[in-house]
């Protein structure tokens, strides 16, 4: 397995954010995290990376228990992250960015062979032209990827995304979704949380979904979007409960 | 690209040889005083460089690195009979162990917290050389005047400073610049920039913090046993003067923050702004009121500094600032 989290409970002061939340997955999969705004999605991530420690509950990355590891220990590890709100070195080029990610993620990499990585993974997310931009200057939909192309350099085994696709057009989120796909055939395990639910349920493998910081549902995606618990989820969102009926 | 081969690396290095080789080339001890005070400032601003600019962390009390520097290296020549190098040298590895141990403990700091912490640490360590009984209390520290004997008399022990902080000057340049392109430097870079961000992408914040503190503690400790030395008279209140402190994130600022050269413009531009104010009749007695409003006019429309606002301004110039 690459990632077991096990029974992990969060609580912040009086509320509680995660309730045993159990979640396994292997080698080579991607699995979409979904759930109402608030469900606890982010803290998981939080929790996965060492940001926080959980109350209860632990994390085995890899078969080892890394429990409230320091996240740089973590990245080191072969995890890496995005972040729902981008996080660019903004007065670095974009560059030094994605050489940042390859020189102090899982590979350690000196920085004399950074440049190149950096360069190489700019190309994949197709960003290169903007590789000498400071990352300040970027767009939206730019950042979002030089989010991706720093967590790339890394090499990380496992990439956790962090709602990659919000705040991008339709033709972005289909390039976006092209991409994920190709990041999962170079061998990394992919957990994504979205809210773009067409595009998560047709890149994903399997989805759990969280609700008040419990599972409250997993499976295939179709399993997932015809569970009534879902959908009685979502009602406060018909949009969204309308995009997973559409899909099912 | 090859760093030696880079104009940005060499184009400090080979200003302020220049200026440290005029007066040797006329033997003008005027001018060798003048040219001193500049050398100091230039590597005290690059040293704080490595702290302000690179790491993001502002130190309102870095002076606090050249006192220990001073008092060590002083009470290592005085009172335990020790030669000038090695003196200098225990004088840099004490401003780096004390850098090591604050940082250890005050790093986890962040932002203004950690600002303020450092403003106690100068002023703690001025009330401790006060009362420190072994470094002379109030009175401080003096040289017995036969101890430049050694060093060819008293007229050659000075030249001997001035050639001694010369190299001090180009070796932290020339640091200031490795770090600047190195791995350490890119970590310190993504801390200043974002230090959560830094810490998911791998970087191990509070070591790295840690050893930039250190870098920028050990120049000015040096300097400071080299100082003294020279001024043959250390007191509480001229090692641990935190009117100083600020005068070096003037420095930083004006010159250009983060960036290599900048400490380098900044530190001389300054010192040659402050000679102006001490000997004018009208600002004698506000230079520090002069460094306050110059800082405040910097953050407010030149936040980049000069060496900066050229890098964003006159494309030509970039390769050759950094």
């Amino acid at each position: 397995m690459m990632l077991q989290i096990q029974g992990i409970r969060k609580t912040f002061g009086g509320l509680i954010a995660l309730n045993d939340v159990n979640l396994e997955i292997d080698y080579g999969e991607i699995v979409g995290l979904i759930g109402p705004n608030g469900a606890g999605k982010t803290t998981l991530f939080n929790i996965i990376n060492g940001v926080y420690s959980p109350d209860e509950g632990k994390i085995l990355f890899q078969g080892q228990d890394v429990t409230a590891k320091a996240p740089y220990r973590m990245s080191k590890l072969g995890l890496a992250r995005t972040f729902q709100i981008v996080r660019p070195l903004s007065e670095l080029s974009v560059l030094r960015n994605v050489m940042a990610g390859s020189c102090f993620g899982r590979e350690d990499r000196p920085i004399s062979e950074a440049a190149d990585i950096a360069m190489e993974t700019l190309a994949f997310v197709g960003l290169a032209d903007r590789a000498d931009a400071l990352a300040g200057t970027l767009n939206v939909a730019q950042k979002k990827r030089l989010e991706l192309a720093r967590s790339l350099a890394a090499r990380p085994h496992l990439l956790l995304l962090d709602e990659v696709l919000a705040g991008l057009n339709p033709t972005e989120i289909t390039n976006m979704v092209e991409t994920i796909r190709e990041i999962r055939h170079k061998g990394v395990t992919i957990l994504m949380i979205e809210h773009v639910m067409r595009a998560l349920m047709n890149v994903s493998d399997r989805v759990t979904v969280l609700d008040y910081g419990e599972v409250i549902a997993r499976g295939t995606p179709d399993e997932v979007s015809n569970d009534p618990r879902v959908i009685e989820a979502y009602l406060g969102d018909p949009k969204v409960a309308e995009s997973l009926g559409s899909k099912a | 690209m090859n760093k030696l081969t880079k104009p940005s690396f060499w184009l400090p290095l080979i200003l302020v040889a220049a200026l440290g080789i005029w007066p040797i080339l006329s033997g003008n001890a005027a001018r060798r005083e003048m040219v001193y005070s500049l050398l100091m400032a230039i590597i005290l601003a690059s040293s704080l460089n490595i702290l302000l600019g690179y790491t993001g962390y502002v130190s309102f009390g870095h002076v606090v690195f050249f006192g220990i520097g001073g008092y060590i290296g002083m009470y290592t020549m005085d009172v335990l009979g020790w030669h000038l190098a090695l003196a200098v040298l225990a004088g840099g590895l004490s401003a780096g162990i004390m850098a090591f141990l604050l940082g250890t403990a005050i790093l986890r700091l962040r932002g203004a917290y950690f600002a303020l912490a450092t403003i106690g640490i100068n002023e703690a360590a001025r009330a401790f050389a006060n009362a420190f009984q072994p470094f002379g209390g109030p009175v401080g520290m003096t040289l017995n005047f036969h101890v430049y004997d050694s060093y060819g008399g008293a007229g050659n022990a000075l030249w001997l400073t001035f050639y001694a902080t010369l190299v001090l000057a180009l070796v932290v340049i020339a640091a200031s610049s490795w770090i600047k392109d190195s791995k350490f430097g890119l970590g310190l870079m993504s801390i200043r920039e974002n230090e959560g961000a830094a810490e998911v992408m791998g970087v191990n914040a509070p070591a790295a913090k840690t050893w930039a503190f250190v870098a920028s503690a050990v120049f000015p400790g040096i300097l400071g046993a080299l100082f003294f030395f020279k001024n043959a008279n250390i007191e509480p209140g001229d090692a641990f003067h935190l009117a100083r402190s600020v005068e070096m994130i003037v420095m930083v600022m004006l010159g250009g923050l983060g960036t290599v050269l900048g400490p380098v413009v900044g530190g001389a531009g300054y010192n040659g702004l402050r000679g102006f104010l001490i000997v004018n009749p009208l600002f004698k007695n506000v230079q520090l009121a002069v460094a306050g409003t110059l800082l405040l006019l910097i953050v407010l429309f030149v936040p980049a500094g000069v060496v900066g606002w050229l890098r964003q301004h006159v494309q030509p110039l970039r390769s050759w600032l950094e």
